[in-house]
């Protein structure tokens, strides 16, 4: 099924819970929904079996402080990227999350895959998702302050770098 | 000294520390850091064109235990700072350090939240290599500079 043939059938299931978006880039639809409703509409995608979503490529995070999208409305978009291995066709959904309150339903009882997916948008978005059994860092250490890919984080850090002790020599050492 | 008016030119003096020093010096064992690109010029350094074995460091320890010379070649991020550290202080003296290339002298083009700019801040650097990434031809001349040190 073509992008736009998918988001019929869920615009014929869902209503008006789902809008449709388009990429300024190349072109293609996809949906943007608000993170309540996003849990039923990617299980759909994966169930119904003319769509059969049965592979999550990657969950990542838009932050649009300085992008303002008129269909996203919210700070943060998770982006879902789904492939199905069954027909060949690619899907992507877009969930609304604000900026007082960052945090998603989990979808890795729905794909595995999104176990570390959703790790690495909360180690670089700060964007929590509820359900997910090891919320955790992924990529930097543990204890780092910040969420470095938020577009208000300064390319060089908060100090971060240079906050390492420095190597001592023993007493007698050379 | 008295000793050669009798045994004549078949005998040298000279101290312990002169002669461990010697071997010491042509027999560095290297510990590689290598984190990014500038290792695989190390690499080329160790083998067959370039070489080092002919002075004496060909021996790479991936054990820090066994090595006197460390060769930071490569990014050094700030996850990675605390295990290069660690891996610094299970040397034995005594031991030197080089830092090869522009990211772990001073952070190069990374100019990020995540990469240490220039591992000096952290650790004794004794050589800096400049380069992106320096040729074989630097290692080489910066491991005879520590032979010039190591004495």
């Amino acid at each position: 099924m073509t992008p736009e043939e998918i988001l019929q059938s869920l615009a014929g299931r869902f209503g008006d819970k789902v809008a449709s978006g388009k990429s300024p880039g190349n072109g293609r639809v996809f949906a943007v929904v608000d993170r309540e409703h996003v849990r039923p509409i990617l299980a759909h995608l994966r169930d119904d079996p003319a769509l059969a979503m049965d592979m999550l490529s990657d969950v990542t995070v838009v932050d649009h402080l300085r992008l303002e999208d008129p269909l996203v409305r919210e700070r943060f978009a998770v982006v879902y990227q789904l492939y199905s291995l069954r027909h060949n066709h690619r899907f992507q959904v877009k969930a609304r999350v604000p900026q007082d309150d960052p945090s998603a339903p989990s979808v890795f009882d729905l794909w595995k895959s999104a176990l570390w997916g959703e790790r690495e948008a909360y180690d670089m978005y700060g964007v929590e998702f509820e359900g997910n059994p090891d919320m955790r860092r992924l990529l930097m250490p543990e204890d780092y302050p910040g969420f470095p890919l938020r577009k208000d984080y300064p390319l060089r850090g908060r100090g971060e770098r240079d906050s390492f002790p420095q190597y001592r020599p023993p007493r007698g050492a050379t | 000294m008295g000793i050669e008016k009798i045994f004549g030119q078949s005998l040298i003096t000279t101290s312990v520390n002169a002669v461990v020093s010697w071997a010491r010096k042509n027999a560095l064992w290297p510990m590689p850091f290598g984190t990014a690109c500038c290792a695989i010029e190390m690499m080329a350094t160790l083998s067959g064109r370039y070489d080092l074995s002919r002075f004496g460091a060909e021996v790479i320890r991936f054990s820090p235990r066994q090595s006197d010379l460390m060769i930071v070649s490569g990014r050094i991020s700030i996850k990675m700072m605390p295990v290069l550290i660690k891996i610094y202080e299970q040397m034995p003296e005594p031991k030197w350090v080089i830092s090869m290339g522009a990211c772990a002298s001073s952070g190069g083009v990374f100019d990020t939240y995540t990469l240490v700019q220039g591992v000096d801040q952290f650790l004794p650097v004794h050589v800096y290599i400049p380069g992106c990434p320096p040729r074989p031809e630097s290692l080489i001349d910066a491991l005879l500079k520590i032979q010039e040190i190591a004495v």
